[in-house]
């Protein structure tokens, strides 16, 4: 089930750029060093004891910085390489990049967009089946030896339910359409009305929530959307709502969403994302009416490959003077 | 029967219906059941089974078989019921009534596969997601506190582009098959009939369907016929990167050989709800990431259950009132 598209084939670009020198920001996947080992002068930040010993020894050498969304490039890094001309996440979110910054000194950025679309959606799923009916409390349960004392109990049915979808892009689309499979009616929030779109649209997360039984954040982490779910939403959404997170720990007001839970006010919470990863708050370990994942929305052996290729294909075109192919800015 | 029925002293005349049923079981259905019909419970009688059958059902037309029944709906039980003409049947399986009897005797069956199909396929779908994308796996090393100790899960493995073989494309299969489309999933399917106007391919036996899948979905009932379909040969097919997701009955499975090959790696892993001996679970698999344990629980949500009982009655009623059945099993 491993699918490896076929290598860039050698060329004199290819040859020439060994010498450039790129810094990986920490490790992320075995397969991008290699690749990146291969074609530049790879530096990996997370070998030096310290960032500014790492600036000392190789600050003017580098020319690309690649990271993602757990060390990505803030101001202090950028203005510290004066040689950079490229970030390249490994990533679709930029909310570790300080792209004010890379704008103000003509640095291009450039993400992986699309090929995760479908894992995120996929885990957005899994969540809201996992939360509803229990699969992960089924498994806990048939593990620790409890089956032979009685049987289980029932959960709730997840086809049907009411779908709303903070944020209406690319994965909030593939959402809906996985949802739309089981029947459940799709409703969203955007920053302004989309046109051609058949679900009915909210102006805010809190009518939205009004209005749904579960509640899928799937929007970028800005300015505007940080804790877009806080009290207001939480309790719109309510005693049977499910809350489903697959954007960014910083879209929900994570104190808020543990005491809901715990008071009863809210339904459950299916969470890929957390304030502080990797500490997920620790009240939750108890809970059975939540789904906890480590971050994992775009961790396939195919999605990982394909991102990584897609970060060596634009440092390669950087490189060779041709145009980027996920440009952000 | 409606409040116009006749009556008689005060007592509505109410039809008699036969009840079998597991010895030890709280009965969500017969309170609802009661409002309709006059059950006849042997398991309620000091009188043995037997002799409160031939005894008092005599002119009984119709049975209630419920889960797993402490007498099976087989030859011996339906010789001592002659006027039998109907068996209604809480579950999809069948396996607890012999149907080739049920059809020489002219005995209709009806199933409840159309009550939970829906919630049949969306728990398959969960346990694959769950299997393919480590969500169990996750879920656990999260609430260990593992994720700041540990570092990173291994990665898992993408659904769009997978090819899944569905066994047995009746409620269940369909409604997972549609499901497992848009994750972008190719579909294929194998029947004792081909089905027409179905966009899936098909082939005519498992072990080529396993040939050319990368996950097998089990969805279809236990019969003398499926007995093990999912034996050695049929694993092999699949490959040591196959998943089989299990929602159907355990006894589908060769559980012996399907434990043996997750131990020595020759198969990807393995989604189950179902085993041959419940509870009973090989101990291997409590050791196993790769593999998702459920106890028997694909269709058990509350509209589920309410749908069984309203699809029971609804049957029933349509049998005393000489009216179509609602869901009749085809013979073959």
């Amino acid at each position: 089930m491993h699918v490896r598209p076929p290598k860039n084939s050698q060329s004199k670009d290819f040859l020439q750029m060994e010498g450039i020198g790129v810094l990986m920001t920490c490790p992320m996947f075995p397969y991008l060093e290699q690749e990146l080992e291969q074609r530049f002068h790879l530096h990996r930040l997370w070998d030096f004891p310290s960032r500014r010993r790492f600036l000392e020894a190789h600050a003017g050498s580098i020319r690309a910085v690649v990271g993602d969304t757990k060390v990505g490039a803030d101001a202090e890094l950028i203005d510290a390489l004066p040689g950079l001309e490229i970030v390249a996440t490994f990533s679709v979110g930029l909310d570790k990049i300080d792209l004010g910054r890379c704008g103000e000194k003509g640095i291009r950025v450039t993400n992986t967009p699309d090929v995760l679309t479908d894992d995120v959606a996929d885990i957005a799923i899994a969540l809201m089946l996992g939360v509803l009916r229990k699969v992960c409390g089924c498994d806990a349960f048939v593990r620790s030896g409890k089956w032979k004392s009685g049987d289980f109990g029932l959960t709730a049915k997840f086809s049907g339910k009411s779908v709303g979808i903070v944020g209406l892009g690319r994965i909030g689309s593939a959402i809906a359409k996985r949802a739309e499979a089981f029947g459940c009616p799709i409703s969203y929030c955007s920053r302004s009305e989309k046109p051609h779109v058949s679900y009915k649209y909210y102006p805010t997360a809190a009518e939205l929530a009004r209005h749904c039984r579960i509640l899928v954040v799937a929007c970028a982490l800005t300015e505007e959307t940080r804790r877009i779910v806080g009290r207001e939403v939480l309790d719109a959404l309510g005693p049977e709502g499910v809350l489903i997170n697959v954007g960014r720990g910083a879209h929900v007001d994570e104190p808020e969403l543990v005491a809901a839970l715990l008071e009863g006010r809210l339904g459950g919470a299916g969470l890929d994302v957390y304030e502080n990863e990797p500490e997920a708050a620790e009240e939750l370990f108890p809970m059975d009416n939540v789904v906890l994942l480590p971050h994992v929305g775009s961790d396939t052996v195919e999605t990982s490959t394909a991102m990584a290729d897609l970060v060596v294909a634009n440092l390669e075109a950087h490189f060779a003077g041709k145009p980027l192919l996920t440009p952000v800015i | 029967m409606d409040a116009s029925s006749p009556q008689n002293d005060g007592v509505l005349l109410l039809p008699e219906v036969l009840l079998l049923r597991p010895s030890a079981l709280a009965l969500p259905f017969t309170a609802g059941l009661g409002a309709h019909f006059r059950l006849l419970d042997p398991l309620d009688s000091p009188e043995p089974a037997r002799s409160f059958l031939s005894s008092r059902c005599r002119a009984v037309r119709a049975l209630l078989c419920l889960f797993s029944p402490a007498l099976p709906v087989k030859a011996e039980t339906l010789d001592l019921l002659p006027s039998l003409e109907l068996v209604v049947v809480s579950s999809a399986g069948l396996e607890h009534v012999d149907l080739p009897y049920c059809r020489r005797r002219g005995i209709a069956v009806t199933n409840a596969s159309a009550a939970f199909c829906e919630d049949g396929a969306d728990y398959a779908v969960g346990l694959l997601i769950d299997v393919m994308r480590r969500v169990s796996h996750g879920d656990r090393f999260v609430r260990a506190g593992s994720w700041p100790v540990q570092g990173e899960l291994p990665l898992g493995f993408k659904l769009g582009g997978k090819r899944v073989g569905i066994v047995g494309l009746g409620s269940i299969g369909s409604e997972t098959a549609k499901r497992l489309a848009s994750f972008g999933c190719n579909i294929a399917y194998y029947s004792r009939k081909e089905r027409l106007h179905v966009p899936y391919t098909y082939y005519a036996n498992v072990h080529d369907l396993a040939a050319n899948s990368n996950i097998l979905v089990l969805c279809c009932a236990l019969t003398e016929d499926t007995r093990h379909i999912i034996n050695k040969d049929v694993m092999s097919a699949l490959g040591n990167e196959g998943i089989i997701i299990n929602v159907g009955r355990g006894a589908l499975v060769d559980e012996k050989e399907l434990v043996q090959r997750l131990v020595r790696g020759e198969i990807g892993g393995a989604g189950l709800d179902v085993f041959e001996h419940e509870p009973k679970v090989p101990d291997e698999l409590f050791v196993m990431d790769k593999v998702v344990l459920s106890p028997h629980r694909a269709v058990f949500t509350p509209e589920s259950l309410e749908g069984v009982q309203e699809l029971i009655i609804g049957n029933l009623k349509a049998f005393f009132s000489n009216e179509p059945l609602r869901s009749l099993v085809q013979y073959e």
